[in-house]
């Protein structure tokens, strides 16, 4: 029960953060471009991504033996969810720039504008049912395609990989399309990318539970059987975030000066 | 360059960014925690300190890999 609330939450959450990406790149592509082909492109990358969950998770569930699926799969999460706390990490911290979708929101929008006059205002064709009787573009379609199909993939290898290793393929599957639903929702309710969402403590969040599933199923795989079964999940999720904390914490006081605030010390000093 | 060809090349080139891209210590670290995981798995509470340990220990390395350096 506990593995699968936080299996729910994981896959939900990664979701999400995928999908307002995707959702910048098909705004941008509706505006520019017309709401119908990116409405198109984006239809077609979820049915392509949700064939490839049935076609590789599916077989994974029911061929490959348990010990050494979850040695595996523990080892794909424990490489993604390492790579997506290190980035978090490095961005609270002030290591690294945070993700901006507003500028690859705007970088995309003048990419694909072109001649056309664009506006970063919402389209007022979406709202009027352009999306089904408007002119198709290519250009559009592709775009919105490319843009959710490569932002889906991390989605599909967490919910195949924690789905077929907790034998939990379709919770994993309708988390991600629960989030798929409410971030598709939501940007066409508001026509926009959605910039306001707290993109890093969600990256953050799901990257701790990704580490924490990573090594649990590694250590199952290779039979360290952990003390409390499943409870155990929620002792590694709040070891992980202990450590982040720390890291972050002992990270922000070595964030160099930037090259105004040392200008700044300088004419202060003279 | 044949389509075939084009998306089995497409096909290497997200394998390698998802595994190694620009942290290939991270790579090796889960290589290595799968390792010690194996070696240990006799010894449950050596098993399970040593693994924790060695996963929060690459995580920190990597993360101060990553950190801004004062220019100087």
């Amino acid at each position: 029960m506990t593995s699968a609330v936080i299996l729910a939450l994981a896959v939900f959450g990664a979701s999400c953060v995928e999908m307002v990406e995707a959702l910048t790149i098909v705004v941008a592509a509706g505006v520019s471009r017309g709401w119908r082909s990116a409405f198109e492109g984006t239809l077609v990358a979820v049915i392509a991504l949700t064939v490839i969950v049935a076609a590789v998770g599916v077989p994974l569930v029911r061929l490959v033996p348990l010990d050494a699926l979850r040695v595996v799969v523990g080892g794909l999460l424990l490489v993604l969810g390492l790579n997506w706390l290190r980035k978090a990490i490095l961005r609270a911290s002030g290591h690294k720039a945070l993700h901006d979708e507003d500028a690859i929101y705007a970088r995309t929008l003048a990419e694909l504008s072109g001649d056309r006059s664009s506006s970063a205002t919402p389209a007022p064709s979406f709202r009027h049912g352009a999306w089904r009787h408007g002119p198709r573009d290519s250009t559009g379609f592709v775009v919105a395609f490319k843009g959710v199909f490569l932002e889906g993939m991390e989605v599909v290898m967490i919910v195949i990989t924690l789905g077929s290793s907790s034998r939990r393929l379709g919770l994993a599957a309708a988390a991600a399309a629960a989030a798929v639903v409410i971030v598709g929702v939501i940007g066409a309710l508001v026509a926009r990318q959605l910039s306001e969402v707290p993109e890093n403590a969600m990256k953050m969040g799901v990257g701790i539970m990704l580490t924490s599933f990573g090594v649990f199923w590694v250590g199952e795989g290779a039979g360290l059987h952990w003390p409390g079964s499943d409870l155990f999940l929620l002792g590694l999720v709040a070891l992980f975030a202990l450590s982040a904390f720390v890291m972050i914490r002992s990270m922000r006081q070595l964030v160099p000066p930037s090259p105004v605030v040392e200008r700044a010390a300088d004419v202060s000093v003279s | 360059m044949s389509t075939a060809v084009k998306w089995l090349s497409a096909f290497g080139r997200f394998w390698w960014d998802f595994l190694i891209g620009d942290t290939p210590e991270l790579f090796l670290a889960v290589l290595v925690v799968i390792g010690l995981a194996f070696a240990l798995h006799h010894d449950r509470v050596a098993g399970i300190v040593v693994v924790l340990l060695a996963v929060i220990g690459f995580l920190g390395t990597s993360t101060w890999r990553g950190r801004k350096r004062r220019s100087s």
